[in-house]
């Protein structure tokens, strides 16, 4: 009975969204502030992607507020799991470490996905990515280890320091907007952050900042948030196996 | 609209996705199941915002240097929708990590992903702890009422010695 309610219901939304669908003007721009956004922003932002100009300086306030939920989450996870107990268990007698190619495989993957993970957040206000994208890709750098040696493990400290700065970083280049009489956290241009040509890497004044610290805050949430669950998975594989050897 | 073109066909599919995703979430006994089909629900819904700012002829909303910015202006998709969708990834990344955290804990409380199972045992829980007796009909003996499931997920899991002792005690007084 359950089941055909549900098979019900989602059939009927989805002909429910069909039929809305069907009558919308694709093609059409449904809200006309996105082509005023794109003529704008060019000339008040100055960075080549427009989604980043959007991101970062139309809709500042919305990112630091993102950024709160996403610290929200990891703070949740941590206080479900807690990694207090993981400090306590003995690391493993049995070392299960999954061979030589997969360590020699991180081995090389780590400078290659920190490399990647910079040169998107770095090049966010020219090309696609930005700090988002490449934070996840920095989170995973630091997260492979742990997958693949037994008894590698984040040091929750400096993930929470480097969180810590980053989002530091940026309420304070939000606030430093503010001194030249602009809104909080709209990127600005002045001496050393120049609004430079389109499309160069040395442009946008303080937006590539911004996407720096954004980058950073979301890589050490995510490494965090991996860590925290992985040291809860190995604590109670660890556990059970314990439970297994005594009986 | 014009639905023959790339973009029916992709709406199609979001649309699909929307579907498979509640259907999954409906129709699943398994909490880790259902978060998965929580994931596809999120996708389609983002693919779904995506296609409002998209058409077939469109470019993405990035300058080149050798576009006059007047006319990209016009090839160019709606880029609002696309930076409300890259809000709403990070913010599901959020949320899935949490549901999944829930998950492994109650994975090791209640050594069972079952959603059924998972109900009578916090109903149990719950009735244990405020000294409440859990509904059941008159004719039924007592040791039914926590049905046999329960009983044997206690006896594979040590930590709930106390809770067995309840239990055998019930039976013996059912039994006297």
């Amino acid at each position: 009975m359950r089941n055909v309610s549900g098979l019900l219901f989602s059939g009927g939304l989805a002909f429910l969204l069909l039929v809305i669908a069907t009558h919308l003007p694709f093609g059409q721009p449904l809200m006309l502030v996105g082509s005023d956004i794109i003529q704008a922003s060019p000339h008040e932002v100055g960075s080549a992607n427009v989604v980043a100009a959007i991101l970062l300086a139309y809709r500042g306030i919305d990112t630091l507020g993102e950024l709160s939920i996403l610290f929200t989450a990891a703070a949740g996870v941590g206080l479900i799991l807690g990694h207090r107990a993981s400090q306590n268990v003995p690391p493993t007698q049995v070392k299960n470490n999954s061979g030589f190619i997969s360590q020699k495989g991180i081995e090389l993957m780590i400078p290659l996905l920190l490399v990647v993970g910079f040169y998107i957040i770095f090049y966010g206000h020219l090309t696609p990515g930005g700090g988002f994208q490449g934070g996840v890709i920095l989170a995973i750098a630091f997260f492979l280890p742990v997958l693949v040696q037994s008894d590698a493990r984040l040091d929750h400290n400096i993930i929470s320091i480097i969180e810590g700065l980053a989002g530091a970083v940026f309420i304070l280049i939000g606030l430093w907007a503010m001194f030249y009489e602009r809104p909080f956290l709209q990127p600005f241009f002045n001496g050393l952050f120049a609004k430079g040509t389109l499309g160069e890497l040395w442009s946008a004044g303080t937006l590539p900042l911004l996407y720096l610290a954004l980058g950073l805050k979301v890589g050490a949430e995510l490494a965090g948030l991996l860590a925290t669950i992985a040291d809860f998975s190995i604590t109670e594989t660890q556990g059970s196996l314990s439970e297994d050897d005594t009986q | 609209m014009n639905m023959t073109g790339v973009e029916g066909i992709v709406l199609l599919g979001a649309i699909g996705l929307i579907m498979i995703g509640l259907a999954g979430l409906f129709m699943s006994n398994n909490v880790f199941r259902m978060v998965l089909a929580l994931v596809i629900l999120e996708s389609g819904a983002n693919l779904f915002l995506i296609l409002a700012g998209f058409h077939g002829l469109g470019i993405a909303p990035i300058f080149l240097s050798n576009h006059a910015i007047s006319d990209a202006g016009h090839m160019m998709n709606d880029p609002i929708p696309q930076a409300l969708v890259l809000t709403a990834i990070v913010i599901g990344v959020g949320v899935q990590a949490l549901a999944l955290a829930l998950i492994l804990k109650i994975k090791a409380h209640y050594n069972t992903l079952d959603m059924s199972e998972i109900r009578q045992q916090m109903e149990y829980d719950l009735a244990k702890n405020n000294d409440v007796t859990l509904p059941a009909s008159a004719q039924s003996p007592d040791s039914l009422v926590r049905s046999k499931v329960i009983c044997q997920a206690e006896q594979t899991q040590p930590d709930h010695i106390q809770a067995k002792a309840d239990v055998q005690q019930i039976g013996g007084s059912v039994n006297g």
